[in-house]
């Protein structure tokens, strides 16, 4: 432990407080006992770090908030002042922010939804499928989660080009079907639909994947058992699966709920950078609000209102983090 | 004898609906990459068709020729490699202390850094901007490496401290013992017992790691300039008022995703082993 303790100080950047205290030879007793200092010995750069790049934004983000900070409080030729509760009775007040809120949550449960379902059904037929099938599925799915989102969104935006998108063409080889030239972003929804398959498609990977793992952990003779004793497919999946897989549904669906409510490049870059007011999500809507309107503080109010909404889901997430930690 | 043979037969037959419609997701999951290829590879007038070929057409490279040419790309890639190296270095170091400290230590205030290192990861990236801009702003670091290196530490610690936590779970602590008992200091059983196991996870990690700041976009965007942008950002050069040529910004795509998806490919099963393991068996 001596030997990291000299090498993690020169890590850290700008050492904003007192490097990690030297540590004394603690004495050791028993593996998991280990004297107090040691730990945070070890933990100290990482918790400086993220104290930093964490913990004083997360702070101005709070502080900003209830302040008037615009162009001129950024350059500097006006001080910032507090505004007390202005900023969010501003955003509150305005009708628009609910139905962006609304429109953020039908669409972070429609894709955490199907993200799920898509790849708990693809992590079950995984379970049935021949050997090369479940290889050419695997190579697919590890290459589409291994692009770059923003690779990703463009290779979207061209699959559904209103001119020269193959999806159009491929809709029009269906009997009395004429896409070609349909413009799927001319309206809020239908975009909103393609980004969120876009959105789905970059997903289901890792749900099939993590589910795959946990299906390899459901003995076997509990589902035979259930089988002999007369339950159906669905049953025993119902019964027997599902509760095995229960920890990693949570967490998958948390996570995923975290990351769909987060959704920004995709409705970004499909947007061309202006996304039009029918296709604001939170995270848009903050962006525009801070850096195309100037009002930082809004878009502030607006972010953390964001977070606010996600401490539920998270507090949830947090439980089950909690159990695990207590295991250990 | 009849009766195996035809329970063979009705499993073979059974397995084939299976098997066609695994193909099916096959098909489905692939195709955007599959038309990634396809077009990056086509000659760019054949991509500019209302009913293109779903097979390849040609195969040239002008596509690629003309993405470098439209803007600067060694030069992101440079600035990405820069950033994406030094986030790992430093997370990876910095988050295996970490990670040694709440899986091998028991202490006051575990339970709480373990929660407060998971809800860092809980707070979108987005919901920070603001404050990250304001903050690299004063400190003289909007539109510099080092800013954009510092801001990456903030998913990428967490993560690095949580999946290496994950490897060294997975350690037995037996083997520290054993170790310590031969005679070896509780660093030097770290050193030659535990490390050589942990290397593995730790070059997944690192891999990984490497990955997600290379993809990392939206602070790219935000905290650099036109002319410092990162690999990401450029692929947004094919888009100009006049429209987007999507050929060659298809064989940028390519570019960009090719190396980042065979890295991928190369530890992804390392890694979904690493990060199940670490969630489940804690």
């Amino acid at each position: 432990m001596s030997a990291a303790d000299t090498t993690t100080p020169a890590k850290v950047p700008p050492p904003r407080q007192a490097p990690p205290p030297a540590v004394p030879k603690a004495p050791r007793r028993r593996r998991t006992s280990g004297g107090g200092a040691v730990p945070w010995a070890l933990l100290a750069p990482c918790l400086l770090i993220l104290a930093l790049v964490m913990g004083y934004p997360l702070v101005r983000l709070v502080t900003l908030s209830f302040q008037k900070f615009g162009q001129s409080q950024l350059w500097g030729f006006q001080p910032a002042e507090s505004v007390g509760f202005d900023n969010f009775g501003e955003v509150l007040g305005d009708s628009e922010f609910w139905t962006v809120v609304v429109r953020t949550i039908v669409f972070a449960v429609g894709s955490v939804v199907f993200t799920m379902v898509i790849g708990m059904l693809i992590a079950l037929l995984l379970q049935r499928v021949s050997g090369w099938v479940k290889t050419l599925i695997n190579i697919a799915l590890v290459a589409s989660w291994g692009m770059p989102i923003i690779v990703a969104t463009t290779v979207f935006k061209w699959l559904f080009d209103s001119d020269y998108g193959v999806f159009n063409a491929l809709l029009s080889k269906l009997p009395g079907v004429d896409m070609i030239g349909h413009n799927w972003f001319a309206s809020g929804p239908q975009g909103l639909a393609v980004i969120m398959l876009l959105v789905v498609w970059g997903a289901v990977p890792f749900v099939v994947i993590t589910l795959s793992a946990g299906l390899t952990q459901v003995p076997s003779e509990l589902e035979e058992a259930a089988r002999l004793d007369g339950a159906g497919a669905w049953g025993v999946f119902r019964y027997v699966t599902l509760p095995f897989l229960k920890p990693i549904v949570v967490m998958l669906t948390t996570l995923s709920v975290i990351w769909d409510m987060g959704v920004f490049p995709q409705v970004f870059v499909m947007r061309g950078g202006h996304p039009e007011a029918e296709f604001q999500l939170l995270t848009t809507y903050s962006y525009d609000r801070a850096f195309v309107v100037n009002d930082y503080a809004q878009g502030s109010a607006i972010a953390l209102l964001t977070v606010l909404l996600l401490l539920g889901v998270v507090a949830v997430y947090m439980r089950q983090m909690l159990q695990i930690g207590e295991v250990e | 004898m009849s009766t195996l043979a035809t329970a063979g037969r009705r499993r073979g037959k059974s397995k084939l609906g299976w098997n066609l419609l695994g193909l099916l997701v096959f098909v489905t999951a692939g195709f955007p990459v599959y038309w990634m290829l396809n077009t990056a590879f086509k000659p760019a007038k054949d991509a500019i068709d209302p009913d293109p070929s779903l097979l390849p057409t040609g195969l040239t490279l002008d596509n690629f020729r003309r993405a470098l040419d439209i803007a600067d790309f060694w030069g992101p890639v440079g600035r990405s490699l820069i950033v994406s190296l030094s986030v790992v270095v430093i997370g990876v170091v910095v988050g295996m202390l970490a990670a040694l400290a709440i899986s091998r230590f028991a202490f006051r205030g575990r339970k709480i850094v373990i929660v407060g290192i998971l809800a860092v990861q809980m707070i979108p990236l987005v919901a920070m901007i603001i404050p990250v801009f304001l903050l690299l702003n004063d400190l003289n670091q909007y539109d510099k490496l080092t800013g954009l290196i510092i801001t990456y530490l903030t998913f990428i610690l967490p993560f690095t401290v949580w999946t290496l936590r994950g490897f060294i779970v997975n350690i037995p602590k037996e083997l520290e013992e054993a170790a310590m008992v031969d005679g070896c200091s509780r660093t030097g059983a770290f050193i030659r017992v535990v490390f050589p196991l942990l290397a593995p996870g730790m070059v997944a990690t690192s891999v990984y790691a490497f990955i997600q700041a290379w993809n990392e976009y939206i602070y790219a965007l935000m905290l650099m300039s036109q002319e410092h942008q990162t690999a990401t950002v450029w692929l947004g050069n094919f888009t100009t008022k006049h429209g987007t040529e999507y050929a060659p910004m298809m064989a940028g795509a390519t570019m960009m995703a090719v190396p980042i998806v065979v890295l991928f490919l190369i530890v992804q099963r390392k890694m979904a082993a690493g990060l199940t393991a670490g969630a489940v068996k804690g």
